[in-house]
């Protein structure tokens, strides 16, 4: 095999054996981006030269025997969404183009702490607020499975990087499931922790209380190995929990006969793909023939939870991006033309004598602020803070906000209720496989509905993952999706190790021309 | 239900954005849309359902009162659009 | 405006800043003064993926002033984004507290120890946490373009407090923020410095005027922009007239136009009408969910009331109970801080008599704190050498005039009041002496003596500045008698 078929668990083994170095292995990696990236178009910057000069350093003190770390020498992709000393993070914007963070976020710091090779930015819808990455302000990520269709979203870049064998392991973000989704679609593993575990500081946020960082790599073993990396209190993030971090690779191997395994009836209803059915009804089987119990249960606010979400998300994105108003960082319009409009504005009020006109025209300042944040957002991202203005301001708290809110905690409860039941919760993760760039894009609500099998986790604040479980007639990926309570992650990872174990799915790679 | 477009044309200035009549006229379709959409939540009754602002139930979170390295300035200043080497420069502040 | 009363009715809204060292949500320092933009850093600054962790201390020193304040604790608070957009407030939000503040329904007594106004409570309606904003300056003068903003005040933690509209005169607002500010003083919460802006007042005010139809109140108007006590009495003062002239001119009533702002311009002596705002306010406030709630139980309630000490109030009651001072007299004491206090309560102590000690601590010992700009800790005559001068002025040792110079040499030295007294030689006049000395002066004096006959005995002083020539140690006030009492034999 290739390295590039190799999972960062084996790679790992091979660096710590000698059998391949860091600046080999970096090489390939750069090497196969330089190969398919053009159309796959997983990255917004490569850092080639930064990266071999890492690797290098990585070779040099393993030849030195000086101890490394849990990563030492293993290419990672991050989501251009996390903060990265001195390197541009664009969260996919316009707005922040320019942006370089003068701090690292904690999951940056401790990746580097690893000794991992940080190689590259990856893809995004912008501010992370999409499931198809085609809403990234500079151009859309494409499923290497199918160039004409969506890698997922939001993190559709670190998805499809894996996917395409560019690299082993890469960072997402998942605030409705933007790292579920994308790694149902594109064929790789890729888990979202229980909100707290991994510390969002230095994450752009988009909405605070479901945003969470996650891994993406071939298996669950990979992301058991990225997770104790990145997972542990920080205090620097208030909604980080003070819980030790088990040793998820351990747990891989745990023992789980009579494993319990929720079935959710409201899952296998309308709307779902009769292929994905299929896949993912086989893959219960599967668990049935290694021991585990299929339980029949209920999640009877599941289908609240898009639109639960679609008010909390935009609620509180509404609030988060109002920092980007071109007075600190970010894109700021153009003052001379500015000023210019608004002199031709006034003069065309001051001949008309409409003092009320008058009377409503912006402020300088006020115009700088509205000019820069309309040219510095895409429509995606003005839609939802258009949405969440709306959603709280005065008269409309109460009705949506505050309902929300009280909803959540019914979604919530159907979770607590159903894990007395069952040990983890299998179904699917989209309805159905990719669709084509462009199929949806007229159409928000549609859009949104995307998200239907996995925003009641971020609601919830449990833990999901995402692992491959058949291919459809046409060629695409489809995917599992597990689900445990909250800092149920051993459990969850050893859930999805047994089924890799016993299945190949996730070694499926796409043809790449 | 739906909005108007008056209130959507009220909403973009409290979120200081600003869009085309075209624009203007798509987004009060697509948003009242929405809206009608988040409506569904309004059959269940959750009268006595305390609000769930956070998915952890954690409380009590502090820092000790301590003085840590400020940036230095010119880091703080390197992403504004416009200063002056110690402030940031915006376009006048009127009123008071 | 003099035909007919009205009721002016106040309140007001305190902004403090706390004497933390850290800002509330990051470890960059709070000292005043620096140069602009060199205490931020990415949480202050609101950079993007930034977040905010509590700064312990100043809940803790938020508590400590609710308490003092009589406020309910609520045993559960959390933290709001109030949500606006202006340049000096870089995330587009303010964390404050909306719906749960940390502490409600309180009150604070005012009184005027010179009885101009009728002691009583002035209702606390809250007093809740949250960040301060960062400077903006423009130069209109200068033609300036572009306003400068320095983020270096931002995230300092701000208590505020919020009165119930309880105050009925300017001098009543003025007596509530002199016992607040003594209060936040004694509480080392804040150093209450209005210049630097640690204590900002803002103030709602309107008229309950009487009329044939009953009672009518005015538009309530806030005022801003007061950069001292004085001018909070000034600038409501003149509020009250403007708002009576403006009443009779319009009739306007409550309700009938939306709640206006006002500046006090300080060199005009006027409140001038602000800008509207381009939208009517609406802050969209919710829930932070960057930080969790607060959880305070009753055990820290008790532990912080029980540290809270001795305050202004009970210390009033005290030092006219113990040392039988007038009202005007212990709040003098009183006003002068903790450290004042202590000293006043060991010179009191140690010399034996309170009164003597008071008078000596206002008129001395301030008077020299004064002329040398210096604060009582740094004053070298501790409280217990200076008490042995006081018990040698009770014992009529010595007399006043010269007291103050023995008092002057100690203040320069480590010497005890008896060295003093010493070297300057300073000894008590036998009696008999003091006789002699008399009978010599009024023989020379055949005028005064006649004056005295005459009944003016006041003549009798021009012979003070004779006796002290033959000897300087004579006590004055003994002088005179005896020389009144012989002369009226001769
Ligand atoms: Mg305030
Ligand atoms: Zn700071």
């Amino acid at each position: 095999m290739s390295v590039h078929e190799l999972s960062a668990s084996e790679l790992i083994a091979q660096l710590n054996a000698g059998e391949i170095t860091s600046t080999e292995l970096t090489r390939a990696c750069l090497d196969r981006i330089e190969r398919y990236d053009d159309r796959v178009q997983a990255f917004l910057q490569v850092g080639a030269e930064s990266a071999l000069e890492q690797a290098q350093a990585i070779d040099q003190k393993r030849k030195q025997k000086q101890p490394v770390g849990p990563l030492a020498g293993l290419p990672v992709g991050i989501k251009d969404l996390l903060c990265t000393q001195g390197v541009v993070t664009t969260c996919g914007s316009k707005m922040l183009e320019h942006f370089r963070p003068p701090y690292d976020a904690t999951v940056i710091a401790r990746l580097k702490q690893a000794d991992a090779v940080l190689l590259g930015r990856l893809n995004l819808d912008e501010f992370a607020m999409g499931g198809s990455c085609e809403n990234s302000a500079y151009f859309p990520t494409r499923n290497p499975w199918d160039l004409e269709r969506i890698p997922g979203g939001s993190s559709g870049g670190s998805a499809a990087a894996v996917a395409a064998g560019m690299l082993p392991l890469t960072l997402g973000t998942d605030t409705g499931g933007s790292i579920r989704l994308p790694a149902g679609l594109c064929g790789v593993t890729g888990l979202k922790p229980s909100y707290g575990r991994v510390s969002r500081y230095g994450l752009v946020a988009f909405a605070s209380s479901l945003d969470q960082i996650g891994p993406f790599g071939q298996t669950a073993e990979d992301c058991a190995l990225a997770l104790e990396v990145i997972a542990g209190h920080d205090p620097h993030d208030s909604t980080s929990v003070a819980q030790p971090v088990p040793a998820y690779r351990a747990a891989l191997r745990q023992p789980l006969e009579g494993l319990r395994l929720g079935i959710v009836r409201e899952h296998f209803g309308e709307g779902l793909d009769a292929e994905v059915e299929k896949a993912v009804r086989e893959a219960l089987r599967v668990y049935e023939s290694l021991g585990a119990k299929l339980v029949d249960i209920s999640l009877p606010h599941a289908k609240y939870g898009v639109a639960v979400y679609y008010l909390i998300a935009p609620c509180e994105a509404s609030s988060n991006l109002a920092r980007y108003d071109g007075a600190h960082y970010g894109h700021r319009t153009d003052e001379k033309a500015m000023h210019k409009q608004l002199a031709e504005e006034r003069a065309v009020l001051q001949a008309a004598g409409n003092e009320r006109g008058l009377g409503q025209l912006d402020s300088a300042l006020v115009r700088m602020y509205r000019a820069s944040r309309a040219e510095g957002f895409g429509a995606e991202v003005k839609r939802r803070i258009m949405l969440g203005t709306y959603a709280l301001s005065a008269g409309y708290y109460d009705a949506y906000y505050l309902k929300a809110l009280r909803v959540r905690r019914l979604i919530r409860q159907d979770f607590d209720e159903a894990f007395r039941q069952v040990d983890l919760i299998a179904g699917p993760v989209s309805a159905a496989p990719a669709f084509r760039i462009g199929e949806k894009a007229d159409d928000p609500l549609s859009m949104y509905l995307v998200d239907l099998y996995t925003v009641s986790a971020n609601l919830a604040g449990i833990a999901g993952i995402s692992v491959p479980c058949g291919i459809s007639q046409s060629g695409l990926p489809i995917g599992l999706q597990l689900q445990a309570p909250a800092f149920g992650e051993e459990k969850l990872l050893a859930g999805a190790h047994l089924y890799q174990q016993a299945t190949d799915w996730h070694r499926r790679r796409p043809q790449l021309p | 239900m739906g909005l108007t477009r008056d209130e959507v044309e009220k909403v973009s200035l409290l979120a200081r954005l600003q869009f085309t009549p075209a624009e203007l006229e798509r987004l009060t379709e697509q948003l009242g849309q929405i809206v009608d959409y988040v409506q569904l939540l309004a059959e269940l009754d959750t009268t006595h359902v305390e609000p769930m602002a956070h998915p952890v139930d954690i409380a009590n979170v502090f820092r000790p009162d301590e003085v840590r390295p400020s940036l230095p300035r010119d880091e703080v200043l390197a992403n504004a659009p416009h200063h002056d080497q110690e402030c940031y420069l915006v376009p006048a502040v009127l009123g008071d | 405006m003099s035909e007919t009363s009205y009721d002016i009715v106040i309140g007001l809204e305190i902004h403090v800043q706390l004497l933390t060292a850290s800002k509330l949500f990051c470890g960059c320092s709070t000292k005043f003064g620096a140069p602009p933009n060199t205490q931020t850093c990415p949480v202050c600054t609101g950079m993007p993926g930034s977040l905010p962790v509590m700064n312990r201390r100043a809940f803790e020193l938020g508590l400590r002033t609710a308490l003092a304040l009589n406020c309910q604790i609520a045993p559960f608070t959390k933290w709001d984004r109030k949500n606006y957009y202006y340049p000096d407030l870089p995330k587009g939000y303010q964390i404050s507290q909306f719906d749960l503040p940390f502490s409600s329904e309180g009150w604070l007594e005012i009184s005027d120890p010179k009885g101009k106004i009728e002691p009583r409570r002035i209702g606390i309606i809250r007093a809740h946490l949250e960040e301060d904003a960062g400077k903006s300056m423009h130069d209109e003068a200068a033609g300036q373009a572009d306003s400068r903003i320095d983020l270096n005040r931002t995230g300092t933690p701000l208590l505020e407090i919020v009165s119930k509209p309880d105050m009925r005169s300017p001098a009543e607002a003025k007596a509530f923020l002199t016992e607040l500010k003594l209060l936040l003083t004694y509480l080392e919460v804040s150093d209450c410095n209005m210049q630097e802006g640690s204590l900002r007042v803002d103030a709602n005010v309107n008229l309950h005027i009487p009329t044939p139809d009953g009672k009518i109140a005015t538009p309530i108007v806030e005022i801003k922009n007061m950069n001292s006590f004085r001018a909070v009495e000034r600038a409501l003062t003149y509020e009250a007239a403007r708002q009576y002239e403006v009443w009779q001119e319009t009739g306007q009533k409550i309700g009938d136009i939306p709640k206006q702002t006002r500046g006090w311009d300080d060199v005009a002596n006027i409140t001038r009408g602000q800008r509207h705002k381009e939208e009517s306010s609406d802050y969209r406030y919710f829930p932070d969910p960057d930080l969790v709630p607060v959880t305070v139980t009753e055990a820290t309630v008790a532990d912080a009331r029980a540290a809270l000490g001795e305050l202004p109030a009970a210390l009033r009651t005290r030092l006219e109970a113990t040392f039988g001072l007038t009202p005007y007299d212990s709040d003098v004491i009183v006003n002068q801080g903790k450290r004042g206090v202590e000293y006043f309560l060991e010179l009191a102590t140690h010399s034996g008599d309170g009164k003597l000690a008071s008078n000596w601590f206002q008129q001395d010992v301030l008077r020299t704190l004064t002329e040398q700009k210096i604060e009582i800790d740094q004053f070298g005559l501790r409280p217990e050498r200076l008490a042995g001068l006081l018990q040698k002025v009770r014992g009529k040792e010595i007399d006043t005039s010269r007291a103050r110079e023995v008092f002057a040499a100690m203040a320069t030295s480590q010497k005890s009041a008896a060295e003093v007294m010493a070297e300057l030689g300073i000894v008590q006049v036998d009696e008999s002496q003091l006789v002699e000395l008399c009978r010599e002066l009024l023989a020379a004096n055949p005028k005064i003596v006649a004056d005295i006959k005459e009944g003016r005995g006041k003549a009798a002083g021009a012979l003070i500045g004779q006796a002290k020539k033959k000897n300087p140690n004579v006590n004055p006030g003994r002088l005179m008698e005896i020389c009144l009492e012989l002369a009226q034999g001769m």
